[in-house]
């Protein structure tokens, strides 16, 4: 007779310690209710009108107060495309009426924190707040809502918004995180009631706000998530300098930075605490430029704006620049990971793309010594801010002097930084940045257009405006993604009117006991906590 | 004395009034404005005509100075109905912004001085009694390391090495708290969050003041009735503490009232270090998003804290020095 104790045993025991592991892992990854989450925020708070602020500094201490109409999806912020209901009910709808109409069903189990009901009533004023704002009433997304004819409310759950034309820019703007619903009756009491007073339908309720020091929220126990949110209260603590929030984390002051610290940062904190850190990373919808003012000579020249393009090795900058600032990514005027950006075979048709090196610095040279301006001299005009502007600068000023030209960096703090750019635009070439919250590329690529009021190179450019009219029109993908080619390709590489450097890298190292929350491609993004939890066993 | 003190109150006016005019000119000379940072400073699409509306709803698009409605009337204007305006930034009245932040900076310095006062009287007085000793070398090196080492490296180093050496003893790294509680609050918590910095810029303040002691001493000890004092045969306690002593803190004090004037508004970097919310971080704040309106107050400020505080050191010389009268 065979024996089989011994064997049978090991298997028992193997089996029940696979099972025991498999229960754990599973009890491990199921949220847990309570704790209170502290994290660290660089910016400062403006107001609490999040309608007409533009900073992550409001976002993320604020945000978690508000629900909005439809939102990107928080277990799937890194998608540029799936969006999900917050207060509409459902999945997001697809539009009729040939693309021009969205109709939305509002759900009827949602309060605000004051127990009053939230109606289509609140969420009507609220975009007509944002996108026909009465008269000396800011709203700083206004112009991504050209298409809008009008919003209605036909009945209590019902919320309809009729466009002029079909337009691929309209479901993405929607879930820009800044448009928080409101209370209609606090709107009526005082359309900036809102900026000095924070009453929202989110998974938090306001608590106390010390300025320049903290923003703490509770549970909001009637949130119409079910079971959400998990963590009894957050405190976002204001600290504007890098090394306090690094030093926070580490001291576990705080848990967590939403907005990104630099390669050197990340190493340092797993260096010092191991597995306690865990890193999350994302390509980041946020991109340095540099731009000609083509009201200068001879940047007027489109062989000298190509020149300046070619001189970059942007391969290269990716290898080295990511090991020590924010931002790895190649790309071109789209956010690299839509399906509407250029792939590496498509970049590298494109001047400066290349990944012939010396070919290209040769090009650049000849081209210059065809405009006659053989060891160009220019000044780049940059902003005082590290990371990753001045890294960038000096990078670029290297290139270009591998090409053979000879350029001067002048730095200025923000302010005097956005008065040169803006309204004295003395400036031979400048950085400029691009950064978006929801990826929205036919509204994103606008930056490129001579007539947008963000772009500063001082150039009129019909054709690529008919481009991007086109663009802006198209329902089909396909055709948008073969327009987007012909865009791009004339404002980066024929006429170079924007040189596009990298497109940043965000990398957000946490404390591993902050579970839930998952990256997105930008700062803004995902910033409900709603989703959140501690892991108690980790803290 | 009386009238001395009423002379020194109604001389602060002219100094204001230069003070607010210069602060004023310099604050405009500055390009760009706060809503080119609020709505433009993060790189988002800022719409020109919300820029344009948000400059005319601060008044920035008003004249400088010429008429009788300008930014100018609009700062001077409040002093005379006690409204000191709101933060071009926030929104919220100024004596607000300033108000929650002034007792975080008054208890930093009135801690900071604690520690400097304690570290530097008995050490000056040491080094002075003890001159050219080992001791006096010892002390006259550690006041010039304070001297020569910035308040804000040494918080680096303070926080660097708290993190350290708890991780290497206790197995988790502490740091002081970064968000500020009241004392009343909570007493530990306050103390572990603004000791360090105490600590950081009172060495650094302690260092001036040691040095100055030092010197004081010396040159009092010197004096005939130190001399005398030792003849009829006091006990040389007695003679320090009630003799040189006295005589020699005037200079002491007067380096010690204009450190702590200075604490109020001026720990800039420390604070950002510590993650203080206080005065010295509101200033690079409010200078950072161009707002004027806060600024100009924050400096009016400081210059009224500098000129009331010098008038409490001469007024406070009288006490030290019976000669002292005024006129």
């Amino acid at each position: 007779m065979r024996r089989f104790g011994p064997k049978l045993a090991t298997a028992v025991l193997v089996g029940c310690a696979l099972a025991l592991g498999i229960a754990g892992q599973a009890s491990a990854d199921m949220p847990q209710r309570g704790g209170i989450l502290n994290f660290v925020v660089g910016s400062k708070i403006p107001s609490y009108d999040l309608h007409k602020e533009t900073t992550f500094g409001v976002i993320h201490p604020i945000s978690p107060f508000y629900s909005l109409l439809i939102r990107v999806n928080p277990d799937n912020p890194q998608s540029a495309t799936d969006f999900v209901c917050d207060v509409c009910e459902g999945s997001v709808p697809a539009p009729t009426n040939g693309g021009k109409t969205y109709t939305f069903k509002i759900r009827k189990d949602i309060k605000f924190h004051d127990g009053t009901p939230l109606s289509s009533a609140d969420v009507k004023a609220t975009f007509d707040k944002i996108i026909f704002p009465p008269e000396g009433v800011p709203s700083a997304r206004k112009a991504f809502f050209k298409m809008v004819k009008s919003v209605e409310a036909p009945d209590d759950s019902t919320v309809v918004f009729n466009l002029d034309f079909p337009s691929g820019a309209f479901i993405p703007a929607l879930a820009t995180p800044f448009n928080i619903i409101m209370s209609k009756a606090k709107l009526d009491q005082d359309i900036g009631w809102y900026a000095k007073n924070v009453m929202g339908s989110g998974p938090f309720v306001f608590v106390e706000h010390q300025p320049g020091s903290f923003v703490s929220g509770k549970r909001y126990d009637n949130y119409h998530h079910k079971g959400q949110p998990y963590l009894d209260g957050y405190k976002a603590i204001a600290a504007p300098k890098m090394a306090v929030r690094l030093q926070a984390i580490r001291g576990d002051r705080a848990a967590i930075e939403f907005r990104g610290f630099p390669p050197k940062a990340r190493d340092d904190l797993v260096n010092a605490l191991g597995d306690k850190i865990t890193v999350q990373e994302s390509d980041w919808n946020c991109v340095l430029l540099s731009t000609p003012n083509q009201q200068r000579k001879p940047f007027d020249d489109a062989r000298v704006r190509q020149a300046l393009t070619l001189g970059v090795d942007r391969w290269g900058g990716s290898k080295y620049l990511s090991q020590i600032a924010i931002v790895k990514t190649v790309g071109g005027v789209v956010y690299p990971n839509h399906p509407l950006a250029a792939t590496k075979d498509e970049l590298t048709k494109l001047k400066g793309y290349g990944t012939d090196l010396e070919a290209s610095r040769a090009e650049a040279k000849k081209l210059l010594a065809e405009a006659g301006q053989s060891g160009l001299s220019f000044e780049l005009h940059n902003r005082g801010v590290d990371q990753p502007y001045k890294v960038v600068g000096t990078w670029l000023i290297d290139q270009w002097a591998k090409a053979g030209m000879k350029v001067k960096q002048r730095v200025q703090p923000t302010p005097p930084f956005y008065a040169t750019l803006r309204k004295k635009k003395d400036f031979d070439v400048s950085i400029d940045f691009n950064c978006q919250s929801v990826i929205n590329p036919i509204a994103d690529v606008t930056k490129f257009l001579g007539s947008a009021g963000n772009n500063y190179g001082q150039y009129e450019d019909a054709e690529l405006e008919k481009i991007y009219d086109k663009l802006l029109r198209s329902g089909d993908e396909a055709e948008q993604r073969a327009l987007m080619r012909q865009y791009e390709t004339r404002a980066i590489s024929d006429q170079a009117h924007i040189g596009v450097t990298l497109w940043w890298y965000k990398i957000n190292p946490h404390r591993s006991y902050v579970k839930g929350w998952k990256i997105a491609p930008s700062h803004y993004l995902n910033q409900q906590l709603d989703n959140i939890w501690l892991d108690k066993s980790l803290m | 004395m009386y009238k001395y003190v009423v002379k020194r109150l109604l001389m602060m006016i002219p100094t204001l009034i230069g003070a607010a005019v210069l602060v004023f000119l310099l604050l405009r000379a500055i390009p760009g404005d706060v809503c080119e940072v609020r709505l433009a400073g993060t790189g988002l699409y800022a719409d020109p005509a919300e820029i344009e509306l948000c400059q005319k709803s601060l008044g920035l698009d008003k004249p400088l100075i010429l008429g009788l409605d300008t930014q100018f009337t609009d700062f001077v204007g409040g002093y005379f109905t006690f409204d000191l305006g709101e933060s071009m930034w926030t929104g919220k009245p100024i004596t607000y912004e300033i108000g929650l932040r002034f007792k975080l900076s008054l208890q930093m310095a009135i801690m900071a001085t604690v520690v400097a006062v304690a570290i530097a009287i008995p050490l000056g007085i040491i080094s002075a009694v003890k001159q050219d000793t080992w001791i006096d070398y010892a002390v006259r090196a550690f006041s010039i390391a304070g001297i020569a080492i910035p308040s804000f490296w040494l918080g680096i180093m303070i926080i660097l090495g708290l993190l350290i050496f708890t991780q290497a003893w206790l197995g988790e790294p502490w740091m002081p708290p970064i968000d500020y509680v009241s004392p009343l609050e909570d007493p530990w918590r306050n103390l572990s969050q603004l000791i360090w910095p105490a600590v950081a810029t009172g060495y650094r303040y302690s260092a001036v003041a040691t040095r100055m002691t030092r010197s004081a001493m010396l040159e009092v000890l010197r004096e005939d009735y130190v001399r005398t004092a030792r003849a009829k045969g006091l006990m040389e306690k007695v003679i320090i503490n009630h003799h040189a002593l006295k005589n020699a803190l005037l200079p002491v004090v007067t380096i010690i009232a204009i450190e702590f004037a200075f604490l109020i508004g001026g720990l800039v970097v420390t604070e950002q270090v510590f993650n203080l919310n206080g005065l010295g971080k509101l200033f690079v704040e409010s200078v950072g998003n161009q707002d004027f309106a806060l600024t100009q107050q924050l400096v009016m400020l400081v210059v009224l804290v500098f000129v009331f505080t010098n008038l409490v050191v001469d007024v406070f010389y009288a006490w030290l020095d019976p000669r002292i009268r005024y006129s």
